[in-house]
């Protein structure tokens, strides 16, 4: 499958008189675990609220699976939404919950959801208002998965977790991609929460995508160079200039490239994915800063 | 998804039935007793025609449970609308489990219908077993009560017959409207009481009046309609009337105006409330002289008849009692219908 599991063209959606997303567009192909990062506020709920059909478009558009997402069960069915903070019915039972995704959802897979919350050592009859953050997220991902989407959104899911349930969390969903095909986005503003899940990143600040792409290919072509002092505009073309910063006599530039670097004045380094989101992160400020000193 | 809300809804459920089933046996157990005392007493009078006293003595006797009856009936669909539907949706806001059960395979507006109707449908059962009990326990003391407190007068017709189901189910809905706009429980709640006391308090003061023309009618002056007449011991100035807010032999109806036409037919002011009407009869020689002794009343009544003074009183007649509580239920049912409408436009909408 090489088509997009989601496709927003100039995507907005207002709030009263504030924009919570404006211009988005972006395109997610199918098949991967998503993760899609960004500082608060910078449009990844409402992003995904608008991706799973909870919120209608102010303007623009979005695709997802191919279709308009609209309220009808039937495409309903075909996406799962698991929504920030995993809420769940706090005087309801785990098996009420299981129950209740069976009577609503026309694919629901009773043998994995029972399977799973035996596996991660729940009592059916628990209430689900009694359960640890750690375990209410797996009832939610639990109610997730067993819909059997073909695209699971995750908004935010570990954000309140600590980092053993965050690790369960991610392992568990993890586990689910591999058993069972089907497409992730999962939005975070913390890198490290991605790093070991996700195949593609998409960095969004301020409605607008920084950088998308493959983890594995992001990282090959990212570099950060150390060196003598050296002006932005006296690197080659092919080197695409992410950040820069300078003291004195040494010059530090995160650039992206596809060609190998053999310029010998330079320490070349690999970043990490945090690293790289931070650079974008940063570059968008800058840019943004520019922009509004050239307006002055 | 009628699953869901039975799920969590039958706590509540549960809870009204019991109470409702108290009420049952309380009333079964003691309205047999109540209508056979009143028959009995109605049989005893009815030979020396005493009646009126048994009356009063039979209503003052059951004047407490009667009122705390009414009152039930009278708030039964206020919480309902209190603590049903305006949390019905707000909840969910609350706790953010709308976005766990929006994204089932189920649509917001089968799932706003099914929430919605079910709940509903248990509101209006409840206030309605809770009406049409407690109309059949108080059916003597109905038939008894003193004007004030008449079938057709607005605090007790409220109470009685089918009319507090459709208070039910305006008052519910309005709690899910007022809850989707609002999004939080307790402001929901608040506002919910306040807009839906307002609409109980304007309806009987502004439209119930004017459902159908009232009767207007005039009677002669006697026990039925006068309160007391008073004649002053110091003669000279004109004896004094104080009209009941009554209708000689339409026991029940809903008195709007009662006042005083002296004999050339034009109202004369006072005669209700704290000042009496002025009489315009001699008071120094006659019947109306306080000179007359024992008695004096019942020959200056006569003389005051006799001069050509009439009670003119507008009222809508307890026969009308069914005809109303239709045409009261179907209004609410029409505001009922309305806000639903407006419900589920909201609810695709305004929330997310």
């Amino acid at each position: 499958m090489t088509s997009s599991v989601l496709e927003a063209q100039k995507l907005g959606r207002k709030y009263g008189r504030r924009w919570a997303l404006r211009d988005c567009t972006i395109e997610i192909p199918s098949g991967h675990v998503v993760g899609l990062v960004g500082p608060n506020g910078a449009g990844k709920t409402t992003l995904l609220k608008l991706a799973s059909g909870q919120l209608e478009a102010t303007e623009g558009a979005v695709t997802v699976l191919g279709d308009r997402p609209a309220a009808t069960p039937a495409r309903l069915a075909r996406i799962g939404f698991v929504a920030q903070d995993t809420p769940v019915y706090s005087g309801l039972s785990i098996a009420d919950h299981l129950r209740l995704g069976a009577r609503l959802n026309p694919r629901w897979d009773a043998a994995m959801a029972q399977e799973r919350i035996a596996r991660l050592g729940l009592a059916p009859d628990q209430r689900a208002g009694k359960l640890s953050g750690g375990q209410r997220a797996q009832v939610a991902l639990t109610l997730g998965l067993a819909k059997r989407p073909e695209l699971l959104i995750l908004d935010e899911p570990v954000a309140a977790l600590d980092p053993l349930a965050r690790r369960e969390f991610m392992q568990g969903l993890m586990e689910a991609t591999v058993e069972h095909e089907f497409s992730v986005v999962l939005s975070s503003h913390l890198v490290s929460d991605l790093e070991r899940v996700c195949d593609f990143l998409v960095v969004l600040v301020d409605s607008r995508v920084q950088v998308a792409g493959e983890t594995d290919k992001l990282l090959a072509t990212h570099y950060r160079l150390t060196g003598p002092r050296r002006d932005t505009d006296r690197l080659p073309a092919d080197q695409q200039v992410i950040s820069a910063s300078h003291t004195d006599r040494q010059s530090t530039f995160v650039v992206r490239t596809d060609s190998p670097i053999h310029d010998p004045a330079w320490t070349v380094t690999q970043l990490n994915l945090e690293d790289l989101v931070l650079a974008y992160m940063d570059k968008h400020t800058a840019d943004r800063r520019a922009a509004l000193e050239v307006q002055r | 998804m009628i699953w869901l809300t039975w799920r969590q809804f039958r706590g509540s459920a549960a809870m009204m039935a019991a109470v409702l089933a108290v009420l049952a046996v309380v009333l079964a157990v003691t309205g047999p007793g109540l209508a056979s005392a009143y028959s009995a007493g109605i049989a005893d009078c009815s030979t020396n025609n005493t009646c009126d006293r048994f009356y009063n003595l039979f209503f003052s006797q059951y004047n407490l449970p009667f009122m705390a009856l009414t009152f039930v009936v009278l708030i039964l669909p206020a919480l309902a609308g209190l603590f049903w539907g305006a949390p019905l949706i707000t909840r969910e806001l609350e706790a953010g489990t709308h976005l766990l059960v929006w994204n089932q395979s189920i649509t917001r507006g089968r799932w706003l219908a099914v929430k919605l109707g079910l709940t509903g449908l248990i509101s209006v059962v409840a206030a309605g077993l809770g009406g049409l009990m407690v109309t059949w326990w108080s059916a003597p003391l109905d038939e008894s009560a003193s004007e004030g407190m008449a079938l057709m007068a607005p605090l007790v017709f409220s109470a009685r017959g089918i009319a507090p189901m459709g208070y039910a189910a305006f008052a519910f809905v309005l709690g899910v409207t007022v809850g989707i706009l609002v999004r939080r429980t307790l402001p929901a709640m608040a506002v919910t009481l306040a807009v839906f006391a307002a609409i109980q308090l304007a309806l009987p003061a502004m439209v119930r009046p004017h459902l159908m023309a009232p009767v207007t009618a005039t009677f002669e002056l006697g026990p039925a309609n006068v309160d007391s007449l008073n004649i002053p011991r110091e003669g000279g100035s004109a004896p004094q009337l104080f009209l009941r807010e009554a209708v000689p032999g339409k026991l029940g109806s809903w008195v709007l105006a009662s006042e005083l036409l002296d004999p050339s037919g034009r109202v004369v002011p006072g005669g209700t409330g704290g000042t009496g009407a002025v009489i315009n009869v001699s008071s120094t020689s006659g019947p109306c002289s306080p000179k007359s002794g024992a008695g004096a009343e019942d020959g200056c009544m006569g003389e005051v008849n006799r001069l050509g003074y009439r009670q003119q009183v507008t009222y809508q007649p307890l026969e009308r009692f069914w005809l109303f509580q239709w045409i009261e239920t179907g209004i609410y049912a029409l505001l009922t219908i309305g806000l639903t409408w407006l419900s589920f436009r909201w609810i695709r909408r305004r929330v997310s």
